[in-house]
């Protein structure tokens, strides 16, 4: 466990010596990153002109839907800067035949494929989102109990653990498929689900989706499980999303590890 | 020595065409490769709608509101719709980074020593993929307004803004190219373009009324009398590439505004056009090539 840290480690400060060696590109896509975020932060704040909560009855009022959305970014921000740009560019790595070179190290593959390229820019959303975070819960009506602050980084692990399986589910697809770009299209559409409030999935379309995306892909447990705990009132009820998440985040941690080990078992070269 | 510089005097109307024909079938038969693609990718491209359509659904019904800056949830709902059409329409995926890819790998320099116009074959080739996109797409796009025609206001539009929002499509199509393209040629004096072309996606996305109907800005002060944000808005181009479509299919835009927006888009589509070639004949001029 230790060399696989010092091996992040590793990683992490070659990545960091890279991004500022080319510093003013770093910047460039910490500022076009927090472009991204401002603009989706301008549209709720234009929404909360219009109406008081999303939803009615469901104390997603401005406040509360902020601390959310703040979540959202957080947990984003970590997936964004851990996984996603290794995940990235496993599709050039499987066509190539480049992933040889990761299978013969005496290391583990998922760690070298999933870990080996950190984007440190995408913690300038993530910085923005504690912030938010700060400002939001400071406006509630009411202050999360220190039990829900004690649950809250273990739920924002949860979350990213979700995301990381599919992450990995994802990145075993493109080693059986060889190229799966509409995939990688099809991961950002899917983690869209996880951007609002579970209560606005209601009605006969709403109410199937919500158990789809809760129980078969736990996409609305994500950000929706940490961001109750904090932006509404902890009662005997958040018990039950709690330890949903937890099972959600094992459950998807083990099962992508098999699709993977299953996919790997599957690998042809492409290299000469 | 005299018959290789015959070679490359400028085409005949009809030579003209027949390589613009022959440009249009070569970037046909390359789309028609990825097709599977082009379906998969259409259907998934509808996805940010559904969660749209429900927060909507959210915000109307926690408000005692019959409609928003005069948009009811149906109308919300067949807004984002209608922007889909016309972002078919007028988006172009890759061709900014593309011309600069172009520039910046030599490619372009085939264009400067054939008698074959680049803007042209830019122009062909995004024909050809938009033609291909709406055979295969028709489907999908199909089935889902089909499904979805309960949140488009009775009664259907009459023939003129039928004909208006065709022609609006058409103008947002020129207009949305020859953006991208302008954009793409600032490649001849930066060498890499796809932090600006980002940054202009941003801005494209928000002010088009892509993310949101622009009407919803009225009330938003810019801090002149009587302006809002709305109205700054109008002034740029952007909202002809997503928004303005939609606003005409919903009679939002109607009589003699209707004819005077349009003649605003044919105008941006001028601006634009003239903006394209000035930038590609001063950036060829100050462009070298060296080697083969």
């Amino acid at each position: 466990m230790n060399r696989y840290l010092a091996i992040l480690l590793t990683f992490a400060r070659a990545c960091l010596v890279r991004d500022m060696t080319f510093r003013a590109n770093f910047l460039l896509e910490c500022v076009t990153s927090l472009g991204w975020m401002s603009m989706n932060l301008a549209f709720y704040l234009l929404v909360f002109t219009y109406t008081a909560e999303i939803g009615k009855g469901t104390g997603w009022s401005k406040e509360p839907f902020f601390a959310f959305v703040a979540t959202g970014l957080i947990i984003n921000s970590i997936v964004q800067a851990f996984f996603m740009p290794s995940a990235e560019e496993l599709t050039e790595m499987v066509r190539t035949g480049g992933l040889d070179a990761v299978l013969v190290q005496p290391l583990d593959a998922q760690f070298l494929v999933s870990m080996h390229r950190i984007d440190f820019s995408s913690f300038a959303n993530g910085a923005v989102g504690v912030g938010l975070l700060a400002w939001a819960v400071s406006r509630m009506d009411h202050a999360p109990p220190p039990v829900a602050w004690a649950l809250y980084p273990l739920l924002i692990v949860c979350g990213v653990a979700i995301l990381y399986g599919l992450v990995i589910m994802l990145a075993a697809a493109t080693i059986l498929m060889g190229r799966n770009q509409s995939l990688y299209d099809f991961w950002f559409y899917l983690t869209n689900f996880s951007r609002y409030p579970a209560e606005i999935y209601s009605g006969p379309w709403g109410g199937p989706l919500r158990m789809i995306c809760t129980f078969v892909i736990p996409i609305l447990l994500v950000v929706n499980v940490p961001a109750r705990v904090i932006a509404q009132p902890f009662t005997g009820e958040s018990w039950g999303g709690v330890a949903a998440a937890v099972i959600a985040a094992a459950a998807s941690l083990v099962v992508s590890r098999i699709v993977f080990q299953r996919a790997l078992a599957r690998y042809r070269s492409a290299s000469s | 020595m005299s018959g290789g510089f015959e070679a490359i005097r400028p085409p005949g109307r009809l030579q003209g065409l027949r390589t613009w024909w022959t440009m249009l079938k070569i970037s046909l038969e390359e789309r028609l490769v990825y097709r599977g693609d082009f379906v998969l990718g259409t259907l998934m491209r509808f996805l940010p709608i559904v969660t749209q359509v429900f927060l909507w659904t959210a915000v109307f019904s926690a408000t005692n509101r019959g409609d928003i800056a005069g948009y009811s949830r149906n109308d919300i709902v067949a807004y984002y719709l209608l922007t889909m059409l016309t972002r078919a329409f007028s988006s172009m995926p890759g061709l900014a980074t593309s011309i600069a890819r172009s520039v910046r790998d030599g490619s372009v320099k085939k264009f400067l020593i054939q008698p074959v116009d680049y803007v042209s074959f830019l122009l062909a080739a995004r024909v050809a993929h938009k033609l291909v996109y709406y055979a295969v797409a028709v489907v999908p796009f199909g089935a889902v307004f089909l499904l979805c025609r309960g949140y488009f206001p009775p009664p259907p539009p009459d023939a003129t803004t039928i004909a208006a929002f065709l022609l609006s499509l058409a103008l947002s199509f020129l207009l949305g190219f020859f953006m991208e393209a302008t954009l793409g040629m600032l490649g001849f004096w930066f060498m890499e373009v796809s932090s600006i072309v980002f940054g202009y996606m941003l801005v494209q996305y928000l002010l088009s009324g892509h993310m949101f109907p622009i009407d919803l800005l009225a009330g938003v002060p810019t801090g002149l009398a009587g302006v809002s944000l709305a109205d700054v808005v109008h002034w740029l181009p952007f909202e002809y590439t997503a928004y303005f479509s939609a606003a005409v299919w919903l009679g939002k835009v109607q009589g003699t505004q209707l004819a005077w927006s349009l003649g605003i888009e044919a105008a941006w589509v001028v601006v634009m056009a003239v903006a394209c070639r000035v930038a590609w004949r001063r950036g060829t001029r100050r462009y070298s090539a060296f080697g083969g």
